[in-house]
């Protein structure tokens, strides 16, 4: 029993430091400001260039009025209201609430938030950034929506278990601009590292769904499509540009899934900034190599050959309008040189429908055409055809099997 | 290389011989007789070849002969659909058409729509038949007989 005491009194004394770390006070709510012009509209742009609406809207849903499901390996989270609605959005916050959320997870009445909001990120961000994307959003419309509640496993419902996440993962600082290069270089890795929060698709994350350190960019998941790697990957700052501005760049392809709402908001985010990601981004990755040209020869008398003849070669045949009209070969198309074949699964069974009829990229969708075996067949001509370099994919049914089920469920 | 393919078209078996890659829209023309389904753009886009395979819509230009084997293929011309028959029917009484080209692919996506169970409403319609195109302005008429169709009148 004397034994038992001194572990009684340091589990006691560890349970208070805990409580001291993971209590957070309220912060008083406020009444909506009048709203400055100028800061509204830069942060509007600070908006588009952190996809706020992206996670923040349902389909369907009003703008910023959140409810959006979002699956992640712990469970499904549903985005909050951030429209200033006072009671149900964020229509009570004060800037230091909206602050603290931004920068440590834990909302105005004090309750800590999952890091499904990438707060690890939005540290970097100025207090002059942060004013702004708090003065846009208080200027927008407020409206009444309640999310659905959380779709988590206990223990992970109990909300002051992300202070020692927060502990362990989370660098309050704000971003050091580096002398050693431009202000252009600078301006790119302030808004790639922050509030752009790249790494939150395409740096790998832990067992405790946090950035694996070490590994940044190095290519990570997304809403179960591949995250294609940064660091080191065959890109160039044009390429980059062109891709982020535009949704497509003639060496890698058009840009799908989640991916797909990104480059919509760059493409009316301010062109320097764009250019500053660009230029960043394009400090890490690798040369830009060219693929070998796909040999004609390679599995033409295949069952996959032939679907590609009458289901894909009126778009991506050699002799196709839009291959003339300038849209990359598919030997030079991320998806297909892409160690995991996930994300020409999607592809192909949704196709790419831009989101709200928006202009952009379009294919149509076979998921109704193609039977599973029909799919493994092209799939596998695909890759042996247009990425003869690369090893053969490995897995596809199973791949299949997932990403239909997921395509389904959603 | 021709080959031989057998095809289920509105319950009635065809056998066809063509290469595998030829698009069922050629061979549900060319070879079939059957000229509802519609060339528009030969690059799945327009919608106007749409036809039903295993209930789904699909573009019949991008899906080649070889996929469609052993699946239930519907066109327009289906004899005894009262999907088809109320369409036909809402599509006449709210004047959907214009040139009239697009049309039948825009039933043939509300017939998978409709037969899919799909609840209908003026949004649900106007996303299924997004991917169709019709030159001509018909829209509006369009979503309102897919509508009435579906027995679901609009605020009118």
């Amino acid at each position: 029993m004397k034994a038992a005491l001194p572990i009684l009194l340091i589990a006691a004394v560890a349970g208070l430091a805990f409580a001291a770390i993971a209590w957070h006070p309220s912060i008083a709510p406020v009444a909506v400001a009048e709203p400055n012009e100028a800061l509204v509209k830069q942060g509007a742009a600070l908006a588009a260039i952190g996809d706020c609406a992206v996670c923040h809207t349902s389909p369907g849903g009003a703008d910023y009025a959140g409810g959006r499901k979002l699956a992640t390996p712990f469970g499904a989270l549903y985005s909050s209201n951030i429209t200033p609605d006072p009671e149900t959005g964020i229509g009570g916050w004060s800037l230091a609430a909206f602050t603290r959320a931004m920068r440590q997870g834990v909302d105005r009445a004090g309750h800590n938030l999952y890091p499904a909001l990438p707060y690890d990120h939005f540290t970097r961000i100025t207090d002059a950034d942060l004013a702004a994307l708090y003065a846009f959003l208080m200027a927008g419309q407020p409206v009444r929506a309640t999310k659905p509640s959380n779709e988590l496993p206990f223990p992970l419902t109990w909300r002051p278990l992300l202070a020692g996440w927060n502990l362990l993962f989370l660098d309050d600082r704000r971003y050091q601009p580096d002398p050693g290069h431009d202000a252009s270089w600078n301006r790119g890795a302030y808004l790639v590292e922050g509030l752009g929060h790249c790494g939150a698709c395409h740096t790998p994350r832990n067992s405790f769904g946090a950035a694996t350190a070490g590994k940044a960019l190095i290519g990570g998941e997304a809403e179960g499509w591949s995250a294609p790697p940064l660091a080191g990957a065959p890109w160039t700052e044009a390429s980059l540009y062109a891709y982020l501005r535009t949704g497509l760049d003639t060496h890698h392809g058009a840009a799908a899934g989640p991916m797909a709402p990104v480059v919509w908001n760059l493409g009316r985010a301010p062109d320097g900034d764009v250019r500053a990601m660009a230029a960043y981004l394009a400090s890490m990755t690798g040369p830009a190599g060219q693929p070998p040209a796909a040999d004609n020869a390679v599995m033409a008398d295949s069952p996959g050959a032939a679907i590609f003849a009458g289901a894909c070669s009126s778009c991506h045949g050699a002799a196709a309008p839009m291959t003339a009209n300038g849209a990359p070969s598919l030997a030079l198309s991320s998806t297909l040189q892409a160690s995991d074949p996930g994300n020409l699964i999607h592809v192909v069974l949704g196709g790419i429908r831009p989101e709200h009829y928006r202009a952009g990229p379009q294919m149509p969708a076979f998921g109704a055409i193609l039977r599973d075996d029909q799919l493994v067949e092209l799939a596998t001509y695909l890759r042996a055809h247009f990425a003869p370099d690369q090893p053969a994919w490995t897995g596809l049914p199973d791949v299949l099997h997932r990403v239909r089920t997921e395509g389904n469920a959603s | 290389m021709t080959r031989s393919f057998e095809l289920s078209v509105n319950g009635k078996t065809h056998q066809v011989e063509v290469e595998p890659q030829t698009p069922l829209l050629y061979v549900l023309r060319n070879d079939l007789a059957l000229n509802g389904a519609k060339f528009g753009c030969g690059l799945g886009q327009c919608g106007a070849c749409t036809v039903n395979l295993d209930g789904a819509a699909v573009r019949s230009c991008i899906t080649p002969v070889a996929v469609a084997t052993g699946r239930r293929i519907t066109t327009i011309e289906q004899d005894g659909s009262p999907t088809l028959a109320a369409l036909q029917d809402a599509f006449v009484a709210e004047q959907a058409m214009q040139c009239g080209y697009c049309i039948n692919g825009m039933i043939m996506v509300a017939k998978a729509f409709i037969d899919g169970g799909g609840t209908a409403s003026d949004e649900t319609i106007r996303d299924a038949l997004a991917l169709n195109l019709c030159r001509c302005g018909a829209h509006n008429r369009i979503v309102r007989a897919v509508l009435r169709a579906a027995g679901h009148r609009s605020g009118t």
